[in-house]
């Protein structure tokens, strides 16, 4: 699985970011996590708040931080 | 509830709360030193008090807005009507000027018009609810309605203005290559919990976040408040000086503070005689345009637009500040 962040360096992305790395290292899920900070990439994918969230390609969240149950099930793919 | 009710009980007893302090602390009225820890005393808490009430409020509020929404509602508008609504939308859609560029892009896409884009764009970090909290906090609510319509006008003009000109071939090339597969986010409605809990966040994080302003602020402010002579600003700020009202627009431009900063002492500017029209002028150049938002622009927007934003919103200003001198 592959988790993506979108964001070029607002507070709330870095903090999703942090968020995201815990869950995953606490819960040790087989998950890619990456930053993406480029804007042309991240415009791509059609958010207009970041921080943008994208769960194997498909955009989950824009401009907020869901809370922790919710990243979860989507890192499990429930 | 309870911490409404608590709110108002704390808000209700502010002034005798600030005095007894005064008088407890057996500093003699009327002294610099005296009136300057009042006027801090007081304020500090008022503010910080009126200003977690509306942020949660507002962060209510939003979750009834989202960009997306505001994208669909503006689409294929004419252009007046289109700049009525933007401006108005800017007010209340949650916007933070790092997510300028998506959102320009995104509006853009959507076939929004260039001039209703930025009215949208002029109105949303302009008249935000800290700037109107604190103008409602320390001059009342007609200052604060003022401040709101004449944020509004001048996104409005500006806006239509900017859309008259014809200034598509100004934006970067690359904006209209972009196709974003806008795959439709499925949009979790929130449940009322859900909206109470993110005006908690708001307050959280804004609160959290513009704190450290206010107290500067305020402290400059009483500071004003207590060594400034009365009538001091009068010649420099006044009305029969015509050159302030440029003059305060081309300072505050480049200067970037957030309303939490600057309002505080532009409350203690007027008291010592600058003028309303002037005073304004230069709060609002302060908010409405800063260098970091320009800046971020300039990677969407050729320069020649971006002067041309910032002297068509410097202008609208301008005018509004003379308006302003003249009729008070």
């Amino acid at each position: 699985m592959n988790v993506q962040i979108l964001g070029a360096g607002c507070s709330k992305c870095k903090t999703l970011e942090e968020r995201i790395r815990q869950l995953v290292a606490k819960h040790q899920l087989p998950v890619e996590v990456e930053k993406v900070t480029d804007l042309q990439e991240i415009i791509k994918y059609g958010i207009m708040m970041t921080p943008g969230l994208v769960v194997d390609g498909v955009v989950k969240s824009a401009g907020s931080i869901p809370k922790d149950d919710q990243l979860l099930a989507w890192m499990k793919g429930i | 509830m309870i911490l409404l009710a608590l709110w108002i009980a704390f808000y209700a007893v502010l002034q005798p709360l600030a005095d007894g302090f005064i008088t407890f602390t057996g500093l003699t009225p009327d002294e610099h030193i005296t009136e300057t820890i009042r006027f801090f005393v007081f304020e500090v808490p008022k503010v910080l008090l009126l200003l977690t009430l509306v942020v949660f409020a507002v962060g209510i509020v939003r979750t009834y807005f989202s960009p997306e929404r505001t994208r669909k509602i503006l689409g294929g508008k004419s252009l007046f009507v289109g700049n009525v609504l933007a401006s108005m939308l800017g007010i209340v859609t949650p916007f933070c000027s790092c997510s300028a560029i998506p959102l320009f892009i995104g509006f853009v896409e959507a076939g929004v018009p260039l001039g209703v884009t930025f009215s949208f764009l002029i109105a949303a970090p302009m008249i935000n609810e800290i700037a109107v909290v604190l103008l409602f906090g320390l001059f009342g609510w007609q200052t604060a309605l003022l401040y709101i319509s004449t944020g509004l006008v001048i996104a409005i003009t500006a806006g239509y203005v900017i859309g008259r000109l014809k200034v598509e071939h100004f934006v970067e090339d690359w904006v209209y290559q972009v196709h974003s597969n806008a795959s439709a986010m499925e949009e979790l409605s929130p449940t009322f919990h859900d909206r109470i809990q993110s005006g908690y966040e708001a307050v959280k994080d804004i609160v959290g976040k513009v704190w450290p302003y206010l107290l500067a602020g305020i402290a400059v402010g009483a500071g004003i408040h207590g060594y400034v002579p009365e009538n001091f600003m009068a010649s420099l700020m006044g009305k029969s000086a015509w050159w302030s009202v440029p003059a305060a627009v081309i300072i505050g431009v480049p200067l970037y503070s957030n309303a939490a900063g600057i309002i505080p002492i532009v409350h203690a500017l007027l008291e010592k005689g600058a003028s309303l029209g002037t005073t304004l002028a230069f709060m609002m150049s302060v908010i409405g345009l800063s260098l970091p938002e320009t800046i971020i622009l300039r990677k969407v927007l050729k320069l020649k637009l971006i002067a041309i934003f910032v002297s068509v919103v410097a202008i609208g200003i301008v005018i509004v500040g003379y308006i302003f001198n003249v009729v008070y």
